[in-house]
């Protein structure tokens, strides 16, 4: 009896669970992907910087056995690796889509280089904070584990949401982005905006990164993102290039992921594989939806080449 | 003209006329292979400067790289067959870019055409290996052109951007990809590794005579030189061409951009759903979770890398089947991981990818202003 009351409830508490740990790099990779597209650029290079963050973390971690220098380190490099794609992709004719895929296959291909000596050696983990105390079961406990760096990206998201609309920052990144032109206008260089604001996306994307190596799964390997970086693309349409929107959707996305294991956990064997299609499949409609030939999608930055 | 040809040799072929339009003949078509080459030595510098920086010797690398690539038949043939799958991959980007369209989707093709394969090869089998491998080929194709073609058909009709729509498509397609091969087509007997039933061996697409390369690398070649020959010698690939310059200019003369658009779009995709179909017949026997081997990302840098110019396109492949052929050897005598030879692909790329901003810079390869500052 006990048994299958914990395995009915057990399946909307994993994916509670599931989400709140999956969602977590999308939360960061999202919201770089957010301001960098928010300035009018796309940077499809996220996967490689997060990988390679993924690496630097637990690099840094396992030598100085902390792992917050660890996160340090790897927003770093990602904001090295984000400076770069800025500073390349404003000479003419440079496509950033296609620098952003070789710069994919550039960072994970130096992470796995430089990344063999740590596959072994284990690093210490990223904190986590127990709010199940209060429950006897052991299955509400792990749900609720919840990893400082998803608080952390939770209260980034609020932060930059106001930020966007309340600062004179984000009224700056809005303004290039919406249309270089009247940004000139105001004496601002539509270049400069675009390279601080794709760096400051690869640093947050390094530090989803390091998420998955310090935290969930927890180690370094060359298989350690399941694509993270790249799908990060997909979510910000998802949510309309809106940071809170963007959190919303990483719970989204982290729990169609975890829907899968959650049902095999109760012997559900088939048809999951679907599910991990549904945020996609979400994501599709919205645009065919929303998309028309007279106008471009609703609440897209007009500078950004992907919707124009 | 005529008082040219009996003319003083020297001085006269130095101005004449036949020697001018002879030089820029050269110098317009100089700059489509000085610019590439210039970024590749410019790459491979960069790279040798890293591999100093690690204290081993760049002259060795580029010796066992040549050496492991393209120095023996083995390793030639080597190359060829990591060679022949991006030819396909590579199609699928290059098409529609003549149209002005970003398509980086193309594994999700590349998956479902597979899968379609070997679908078909199941409820065809025991027919003639001929009729078997041609339905193969037809059901590859048309569910990767069905695949690209909506992709086209989606940005035409309702301005959804095919770039990203592609993109979510192809982890549509995986996800379907996965749920069919563990779920309605899967062979009981694959345990570890979910498999679809295992083609007739009859279907098996073998080698070509004196190679160990599968056929594969013959069609690649034969669809990317008649897709050249579409483009640049047909009134369809010269309509496109004009679409994909200007969209609106192109209306206006009454171009069928719609259709224009979607028809390329599809062809595309068809190529890269053949390549999922002769990776199953080729290599796998059967469709699996390998199909998603990447191969639609690399195809879109070698597009890039050609300038989406299909006979290009041949080179650019064999050159990164090269470098991938290579990466064992280093390994073992150099002592170097595995990832070298992908930190190197990623640092041409960028080079070359960055030297798109030099063309139309240098006068020299613009004959039309040679006159203004002579």
């Amino acid at each position: 009896m006990e048994t299958t009351d914990i395995g009915l409830w057990g399946v909307p508490l994993a994916i509670l669970g599931g989400a709140i740990r999956v969602s977590t790099p999308f939360i960061f990779v999202s919201l770089g992907e957010a301001i960098t597209e928010r300035s009018g650029r796309i940077n499809l290079g996220l996967e490689g910087i997060l990988v390679f963050g993924a690496m630097t973390a637990y690099a840094v971690a396992v030598m100085t056995d902390s792992p917050w220098l660890g996160v340090l380190a790897a927003s770093g490099t990602g904001a090295c690796f984000g400076l770069f794609h800025g500073w390349i992709c404003k000479f003419p004719k440079v496509n950033d889509i296609a620098i952003g895929i070789a710069l994919m296959l550039f960072g994970s291909g130096l992470a796995f280089f430089f990344g063999k000596p740590f596959i072994q050696p284990s690093a210490p983990d990223l904190p986590a904070i127990a709010f199940g105390g209060w429950s006897s079961s052991p299955q509400v406990q792990a749900a609720l584990n919840i990893n400082v760096l998803f608080l952390v990206g939770a209260a980034l998201a609020v932060f930059l949401w106001w930020a966007f609309k309340n600062t004179r920052a984000g009224l700056i990144v809005r303004v290039v982005g919406d249309s270089s032109d009247a940004a000139r206008a105001m004496g601002l260089n539509p270049n400069t905006v675009r390279l601080l604001a794709t760096g400051v996306g690869g640093a947050l994307a390094a530090i989803g990164g390091a998420y998955l190596s310090l935290y969930y799964p927890g180690s370094w390997s060359e298989g350690i993102s399941s694509g993270q970086g790249l799908m990060a693309v997909a979510l910000v349409i998802f949510a309309r290039w809106n940071p809170l929107g963007c959190f919303a959707a990483a719970l989204l996305f982290g729990g169609a992921g975890a829907l899968g294991p959650a049902l095999q956990s109760v012997g559900v064997t088939q048809g999951y594989y679907l599910f991990y299609a549904a945020p996609y499949i979400l994501t599709l409609l919205i645009m065919i939806a929303t998309s028309s030939p007279g106008r471009s999608l609703a609440g897209a930055p007009g500078e950004l080449s992907i919707t124009k | 003209m005529t008082d040219m040809i009996g003319g003083p040799a020297a001085p006269a072929l130095i101005d004449g006329p036949a020697l001018r339009a002879g030089l820029e003949w050269v110098s317009r078509r100089a700059e489509a292979f000085v610019i590439p080459l210039t970024a590749l030595i410019v790459g491979m510098a960069l790279f040798s400067i890293f591999i100093a920086l690690l204290g081993k010797s760049p002259a060795q690398l580029y010796e066992l790289m040549w050496r492991g690539g393209f120095g023996s038949w083995f390793s030639i043939q080597n190359t060829l067959s990591r060679a022949a799958p991006l030819l396909l991959a590579a199609l699928c980007v290059a098409l529609p870019a003549r149209l002005g369209l970003v398509v980086i989707g193309g594994e999700g093709a590349i998956v479902l055409g597979g899968v379609a394969a070997a679908a078909m090869a199941v409820a065809v089998a025991g027919a003639p290996p001929f009729v078997g491998i041609f339905v193969m080929g037809i059901a590859g194709m048309v569910a990767g052109g069905i695949w690209i073609g909506a992709v086209g058909a989606l940005r035409h009709y309702r301005a959804v951007n095919e770039t990203i729509s592609s993109l979510l498509m192809a982890y549509i397609a995986i996800a379907l990809m996965n749920h069919l091969v563990e779920g309605p087509l899967r062979d009981p007997a694959s345990l570890n590794k979910p498999s679809t039933h295992p083609i007739d061996p009859a279907f098996a697409i073998g080698a070509i005579p004196g190679m160990e390369v599968h056929w594969g690398l013959a069609v690649g070649i034969v669809a990317c030189v008649m897709s050249w020959v579409l483009i640049e010698k047909t009134r369809w690939g010269f309509a496109a061409r004009i679409a994909g310059g200007n969209v609106r200019a192109a209306q206006v003369q009454g171009l069928p951009v719609g259709p224009l658009i979607v028809g390329f779009t599809a062809l595309a995709g068809s190529f890269a759903g053949l390549a999922g179909m002769i990776e199953v017949a080729a290599v796998q026997g059967n469709a699996n979770a390998s199909l998603a081997a990447g191969y639609g990302y690399t195809g879109i840098l070698v597009a890039f890398l050609a300038r989406h110019n299909p006979l290009a396109i041949i080179p650019v492949a064999i050159l990164l089947g090269g470098i991938d052929a290579s990466g064992g050897l280093l390994q073992r005598r150099m002592e170097l991981p595995d990832a070298t030879v992908q930190v190197l692909q990623g640092m041409l790329f960028i080079v070359i990818l960055f030297s798109e901003t030099f063309y139309g810079r240098f006068k020299i390869f613009n004959p039309d202003l040679w006159k203004r500052s002579a």
